[in-house]
């Protein structure tokens, strides 16, 4: 028998920012453990974690993230050897930043996963999603879109196609 | 306009279990920019990829996402399927609707959304995908083989005997490991060192492998094909060229009663010695930590007596840089210390079983030494206690394995095997001996193997009591070993003369600390990963480095010579070619933007940063710009999201492709 499963009002959309070698291959072996989680994450690979650019993040929230998850190879376990230590320590600066703006930090979570860690994978994505469920939609940058949109500043086409590269 | 073609897989019934592989490809077909879209059964198969291939020249495709596995399962098959069908196989990827939807999801609906998402954002994605060209790299044809047990020798061996050269490094003085160890080995009861020291002389002689003994591996640089290591060979204090390997210096030490590591501490060595007389090299090294010289200033015995002059007290440790093309990892196992928990250690002891505090109380590896005809007691089982033949001993086997609670949930694969074998070793040298086994489940499989302990238990009439032993404890100059026999359902009792616990078999310490240095992925237990559980059993993901051996599981000498043999023969497939195709994931400089603040230099883990001139053609220096060498750079893309200009992009991975993704979510 399968559990019935809980219906929620609100299904929040989780991006998750993964480098290849640790915690996609560790999602992978969710997979192939055949371990269950919420279905809300969606997952962008990259190399590396040191490939990821603040940018992304940001844009992520923006195009409708509610939460946002990065994760790579525990310390020292880079496969290119500190890649994960530069994205520490710009995260590091990153986070503070976006707390200066206003996003509340518990949308955005950073996390080690190995390729060893299927378990832990599912831990993380699903102690998150729960949490973004709880906390509800990520309503301050779509308002915030939607203002600047409308008070005309942003209406030359010009800008409007800058505005969408950023 | 694009025109992508979607492939949507239901692999066997993994994916259409779950997702509605019909509505995907359906879904897919809405898609802007997506020109057919199609399910199949299996698409990786023969079929399958005839299908692509076919679709691809039909509907003149410039772009394929296939919806099914991993990519880091059949991304290859695919991309090789589009570079047949004529398309740049870069503009082919994968969209993972099984490991990270449909097995790890159950609602149908949900997964079936997630799918069609998944599917979306990699469409996007194709359309922002660029033709790559592959680069190509010179391969350096020698091999570099870590560890030299038989696990390393037999790669060595035949990676030498196809022509290549191969550096063999081993941590101690002399090659061998734990096989030179043994006494006999099953199912055969050939004695180990007569099937191993010919091997290890065979390195010794072989005019294409150069041996570093007593030396470690300080550093890994470089990709495959071309590696550069660097190798510490620690002072020896012994000038090998010169050593004739006569051992007066040996016999002539001062310091006898240091405890020998090769004989589990039962017999002693001099400070100046060779872990044993088969050793490969000869040639003696002086353990400095309790050499008097090294500690005190006086003595100087050997260097006294050595006829050649080869002691040398003045020998430093030696970096040595050395370029190779491959790397087999074959650093073995260790058992698990129940006396020593190794620091930092999750693994609970074994204190009930009094290892370390009763002497009497062995393990699997010093019974090996006991029985060893070139062991300290000349192959006679006697107590390490008082050196008594003992009438009853107790064989206790998973001590540590299988003991998820304890923090090993995996079985050590030969204890059951070694243990039939010691039942057997001391039947043959105590006849009136009487050996009991305390056991969970017998397992035996492989060639000859269940017969093999079928005989320890019918003929040689080792009693096997299965259940688990619970507590030991001294009684007078006997061992109380108390545990149950579950098929009889009593408490039973043994008062035992010696006792052998069957530890569990474990990656060396350190074992995390030198995968770092490769940059090679392991298990939580340290055990090094291969590639694919299955169909890359020797491979590591880090490309061209290869397993051999304990150090990715635990393993018996036939499965470890069989797994050598295989990396070695991974190792001359990679050198049959004279270069190698690199994947083309490397970062490009756009040298208009740049603005020479070289913090792409600054985080580049490979070095491949350089710093270009650009000058006039009158040859006045315009500008300084960053460039990456493309055969150093690893493709990590640290220095793109540095890069305060934007003026890098990491091929495959550009802010193009990424914000194609992210737009799409």
């Amino acid at each position: 028998m399968h559990e019935t499963k809980e219906k929620h009002d609100f299904e929040p959309k989780i991006v998750a920012f993964v480098c290849t070698w640790c915690t996609y291959a560790g999602a992978d072996l969710a997979g192939t453990s055949r371990l269950q989680y919420p279905s809300n994450v969606r997952v962008l690979k990259f190399p590396c974690t040191g490939r990821i650019d603040p940018v992304f993040i940001l844009r992520a929230f923006q195009r409708g993230a509610d939460g946002v998850l990065v994760s790579g190879c525990h310390p020292g376990d880079c496969h290119y050897m500190a890649g994960n230590l530069h994205a520490r320590r710009r995260f590091a600066a990153f986070r503070g930043l976006l707390d200066f703006v206003g996003v509340d930090l518990n949308r955005l979570q950073f996390s080690w996963v190995s390729a060893a860690e299927g378990g832990k994978w599912v831990e993380v994505v699903t102690e998150l999603t729960e949490r973004i469920r709880a906390m509800g939609p990520m309503e301050e940058f779509k308002t915030l879109e939607t203002e600047e949109c409308w008070s005309g500043a942003l209406a030359t086409p010009e800008l409007q196609e800058a505005y969408n590269q950023i | 306009m694009s025109r992508i073609g979607v492939f949507v897989c239901h692999c066997g019934e993994n994916i259409s279990r779950t997702v509605d592989v019909e509505r995907v490809a359906e879904a897919a077909g809405h898609i802007s920019g997506v020109a057919y879209a199609t399910d199949y059964k299996y698409m990786c198969s023969d079929p399958g990829q005839g299908l692509l291939k076919k679709a691809v020249a039909e509907h003149k495709l410039d772009g394929l996402v296939v919806a099914a596995c991993s990519p880091r399962m059949h991304e290859k098959t695919f991309r090789n399927a589009a570079k047949a069908a004529g398309l740049n196989p870069f503009l082919c990827e994968m969209a993972n609707i099984r490991e990270h939807c449909s097995w790890v999801h159950e609602d149908r609906e949900e997964a079936t959304a997630k799918a069609i998402d998944i599917v979306r954002l990699m469409v996007e994605r194709v359309k922002k995908d660029k033709a790559l060209q592959p680069i190509t790299v010179p391969i350096t044809k020698r091999a570099l083989v870590i560890g030299g047990g038989i696990a390393g020798i037999q790669a060595a061996l035949d990676i030498a005997d196809c022509g290549h050269q191969v550096l063999l490094v081993e941590r101690e003085p002399s090659i061998g490991g734990h096989m030179a160890q043994l006494s006999e080995t099953f199912p055969t009861l050939d004695c180990s060192q007569c099937i191993m020291t010919p091997k290890m002389v065979d390195v010794a002689n072989h005019p294409n492998i150069k041996l570093y003994t007593w030396s470690e591996i300080e550093n890994v640089d470089g990709y495959i094909g071309n590696f550069q290591v660097t190798i510490r060979k620690k002072a020896r204090s012994v000038d090998m060229d010169k050593c004739t390997g006569c051992g007066v210096c040996m016999a002539k030490c001062p310091q006898k009663k240091i405890k020998s590591k090769f004989d589990c501490g039962l017999g002693t060595r001099p400070a100046i010695y060779v872990p044993f007389p088969q050793a490969v090299p000869n040639a003696p090294v002086i353990d400095r930590e309790n050499c008097t010289y090294f500690k005190s200033g006086k003595c100087g015995v050997c260097a006294k007596v050595c006829g050649p002059g080869a002691v040398d007290y003045d020998q430093q440790d030696e970096l040595i840089t050395e370029p190779v093309g491959a790397i087999v990892v074959a650093t073995g196992f260790e058992l698990y210390s129940i006396a020593e928990k190794p620091k930092g250690s999750s693994i609970k002891g074994y204190g009930e079983f009094g290892h370390g505090t009763i002497p009497d109380v062995i393990d699997g590896m010093t019974f090996e030494r006991l029985a060893s005809a070139s062991g300290p007691t000349g192959g006679k089982i006697l107590r390490p206690s008082d050196g008594r033949e003992p009438k009853q001993v107790v064989f206790v086997q998973c001590v540590g394995s299988r003991a998820r609670e304890k923090g090993i949930s995996y079985c050590s694969k030969v204890c059951c095997m070694y243990t039939a074998k010691h039942t057997m070793l001391y039947k043959h040298k105590v006849h009136d001996g009487q050996a009991y086994v305390f056991f969970m489940d017998a397992r035996t499989p492989g060639k000859s193997y269940d017969e093999f302990w079928r005989r320890a238990v019918e003929e040689e009439e080792a009693v096997y009591i299965r259940g688990m032993v619970s507590r030991l404890y001294q009684k007078g100059d006997k061992i109380v070993v108390m545990g149950s026999d579950v098929l009889v359902g009593v408490q039973v009792e043994i008062e035992a003369d010696l006792v052998v616990l069957a530890t569990a078999v474990q990656p060396r310490q350190g074992a995390d600390s030198l995968a770092q240095k490769l940059g090679i992925s392991y298990d939580t237990y340290n055990f090094y990963s291969e590639a694919h559980a299955k169909l890359k059993p020797v491979e590591c993901a880090t490309a061209g480095i290869y397993l051999a051996g304990a150090c990715q599981g635990p393993k018996d000498i036939p499965d470890t010579v069989s797994q050598a043999s295989a990396a070695a023969a991974k190792v001359m497939t990679l050198f049959a070619k004279d270069q190698l195709e690199r994947e083309p994931i490397v970062a490009r400089v756009n040298e208009r933007n740049c603005v020479a603040c070289f913090y792409c230099k600054k985080v580049c883990p490979y070095g491949a940063v350089e710093e270009k001139e650009i000058r006039d053609r009158q040859g006045n220096l315009v500008r300084v710009v960053a460039y990456v060498n493309p055969g150093v750079c690893g493709g990590c893309g640290t220095c793109q999201a540095t890069c305060p200009s934007k003026s890098v992009e990491l091929d495959g991975y550009t802010d193009e492709q990424v914000m194609a993704m992210i737009e799409a979510l």
